[in-house]
């Protein structure tokens, strides 16, 4: 009898192709759109995302978020190292700054600056240029799609040269970042260089990264590096969490995202619930005659439900399958979009979506078959 | 072949006694059969006819164990229907039952020999075996050439043989129609009563087709008349009141 339910779906191929569209698009809509959303809410603590030696974060105890700095005096590095159990602290900073092509075009950008020695954060992605010119003077990296957007269509180059805060930078080396929230272009400089590429300030120190000695884990080591300096003092997902919680509630993102997730499912479990049910309908006097010719309602649920599944899975994999080749051509074609995937929670979470969907709707046709007397046949 | 009725029934091979049914409950409560007593055969071709609404579909309904009757019996080849109840009845039907429907009822995303086969596959035999037999069957009712057709892709009357195929694939006892030739032109539905007379009767089976047409009376062996949810008479076709076989 499976196949012939199998065959019944195939043969209407108009309604199995289009419960399979709301199926797909349903599934395509709310995983496309809840990926944009993890990856932009993780975007939010890039790109500092990309220090990763570091697993310790010490900043001014009022720090909400990545991009909101309340800057240190200088000194906070020395007391952090003073700390017993801190292997090694750095000075990081971050912040916003505005770099002026010759020509007076300009863009706002992120500024990181990493400690001169060291080098703590560095980009891992170089594609052209070489770290140890950072140390050079009026030395800074560019991210790629900084370089994109403050020279549009143009080859990525080193050499070229930008206006910062009145002093000359130049671009001697172009790196991949991770994506940050702002889509702004990211500056890399050394902390020394960073400082003066700025508006000068009494304080300017936007966080102390380090790691604890062996035999110490990184919450051991922020709870005595809060205690002794009166510093917050956090690790990197404790950090990175708290980024996100701060957009999380204080903007309409997750809203909208929301939203649009919401009305992805109902308008794909509608479109599939109704063109199955109708499929149902359509087949109603074919089930009577089955019913009539023997076989038991166990077996017409079987029937049904083995419908309803291939639906589920077909325009499950289709969902899917183009929400992923959504994001690899935008991985590689839009760089707002880079590094956005689809993460295997939201597959799995969109799985059991369909098995929702399909549930309402094969609840519907089941009762419709259920309840069907056979002696309709003979109407 | 089927199975031989009971030598005790002798050639009975349905049996109903006092069978009765209502619809609807209260107020609008009707009764659409008053006490039917009827014995059908085996081996012969059983026509009942009768006026528009007079409770002929009502009660092949009942006797292919399809509806309940609301009080009464029905024997099924020895077998008292009230000893068969929800999957034994399905069974039931599923082992010893063909149908026949005034609208074919062919499952348009099979071929003619798939729908022919589906009955074997309710009785869970193999698909392969069951499309053979199909076939054989299918070759049986003159339609060899379509076994591969779609049912959009055949007239009325090649349905309805695809129909009567699927009806007997099974070798049921008990084969039921209703009104199979309604949906026909004459010379289709001639030819499909016809078959119906060459193939379905067998020894050991009671076939029962409902109809008003009094075109293929002559081909009943027996024809039992109903009115008003009453039998009215019953015997040869020349026992027939003249205007029914006009
Ligand atoms: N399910 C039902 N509910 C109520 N009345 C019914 C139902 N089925 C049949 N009837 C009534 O029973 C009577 C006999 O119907 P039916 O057996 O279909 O007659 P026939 O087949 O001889 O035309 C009709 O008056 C019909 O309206
Ligand atoms: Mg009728």
């Amino acid at each position: 009898m499976n196949w012939v339910a199998w065959r019944m779906l195939n043969g209407d191929l108009a309604k199995y192709l289009g419960a399979v569209f709301g199926v797909a698009f349903g599934v395509l809509l709310v995983t496309q759109q809840a990926s944009i959303f993890v990856g932009i809410m993780s975007r939010t603590a890039n790109p500092l995302r990309d220090v990763r030696e570091a697993s310790i974060w010490v900043a001014d105890p009022h720090l909400q978020n990545a991009d909101e700095i309340e800057p240190m005096a200088d000194n906070a590095v020395y007391r952090v190292r003073g700390v017993e159990g801190v292997d090694w602290a750095v000075r990081l900073y971050k912040g916003l700054a505005r770099a002026r092509r010759p020509d007076g075009m300009f863009r706002q950008v992120i500024l990181i600056g990493l400690d001169d020695q060291s080098l703590v954060g560095a980009p891992r992605t170089i594609l052209l240029g070489d770290l140890a010119d950072l140390r050079r003077p009026d030395a800074v990296f560019l991210d790629k799609a900084g370089h994109q957007s403050l020279w549009p269509g143009e080859p990525l180059a080193v050499g070229r040269e930008i206006e910062m805060n009145d002093r000359r930078a130049v671009v001697v080396g172009i790196c991949e970042t991770s994506a940050p929230f702002q889509s702004f272009p990211v500056v890399i400089a050394t902390y020394s260089q960073a400082t003066q590429l700025v508006a000068r300030e009494r304080k300017q120190l936007s966080f102390v990264v380090g790691a604890p000695v062996a035999g110490l884990t990184p919450p051991e080591a922020c709870a005595r590096i809060a205690a002794e300096t009166g510093l917050d003092a956090m690790t990197y997902d404790q950090f990175m969490w708290r980024t996100i919680d701060y957009y999380l509630v204080n903007t309409g993102i997750p809203v909208n995202f929301g939203i649009t997730i919401a009305l992805g499912f109902v308008v794909g479990a509608a479109i599939a619930g109704q063109t199955f049910y109708l499929f149902t309908l359509e087949n109603l006097r074919h089930f009577g005659a089955l019913k009539a010719m023997g076989v038991n309602n166990r077996r017409l649920v079987g029937m049904v439900l083995l419908q309803a599944a291939v639906i589920g899975a077909v325009g499950y994999s289709l969902g899917c399958g183009m929400s992923v080749a959504f994001f690899e051509v935008t991985d590689r074609l839009l760089p707002d979009l880079r590094g956005i995937h689809l993460p295997w929670e939201i597959a799995l979470a969109a799985a059991a979506l369909v098995v929702v969907i399909i549930g309402l709707a094969s609840a519907a046709s089941l009762r419709r078959v259920l309840v069907l007397e056979p002696a309709v046949v003979f109407r | 072949m089927p199975a031989a009725c009971p030598p005790s029934a002798a050639t009975v091979g349905v049996s109903c006694r006092g069978v009765t049914k209502d619809f609807g409950a209260g107020d609008t409560r009707t009764r659409v059969l008053h006490g039917i007593d009827l014995d059908i055969g085996c081996g012969a071709l059983t026509l009942l006819v009768g006026p528009s609404g007079c409770g002929k579909t009502t009660l092949i309904s009942i006797i292919a164990g399809l509806l309940d009757p609301s009080a009464g019996e029905v024997t099924l080849f020895g077998t008292p229907r009230s000893a068969l109840a929800g999957d034994r009845l399905v069974d039931y039907r599923a082992r010893n039952v063909g149908f026949v429907f005034q609208q074919y009822n062919l499952l348009p995303a099979l071929t003619a020999a798939e729908n022919v086969a589906v009955p074997l596959l309710v009785n869970r035999v193999p698909r392969r075996e069951a499309l053979v037999r199909a076939r054989d069957v299918l070759a049986a009712v003159g339609l060899e050439a379509k076994c591969d057709a779609h049912p959009a892709q055949l007239s009325g009357g090649q349905q309805q043989r695809v129909a009567i195929a699927r009806a007997l694939v099974h070798e049921p006892r008990l084969l039921v129609c209703d009104e199979p030739t309604a949906a026909l032109d004459s010379r289709s539905g001639h030819t499909v009563m016809e078959l119906l007379k060459a193939v379905a009767v067998e020894p050991g089976r009671t076939v029962i087709v409902v109809t008003h047409d009094a075109r293929v009376l002559e081909l009943g062996d027996r024809i039992v008349e109903m009115a008003d949810g009453r039998i009215v008479g019953g015997g040869t076709v020349a026992m027939l009141p003249g205007e029914m076989r006009a």
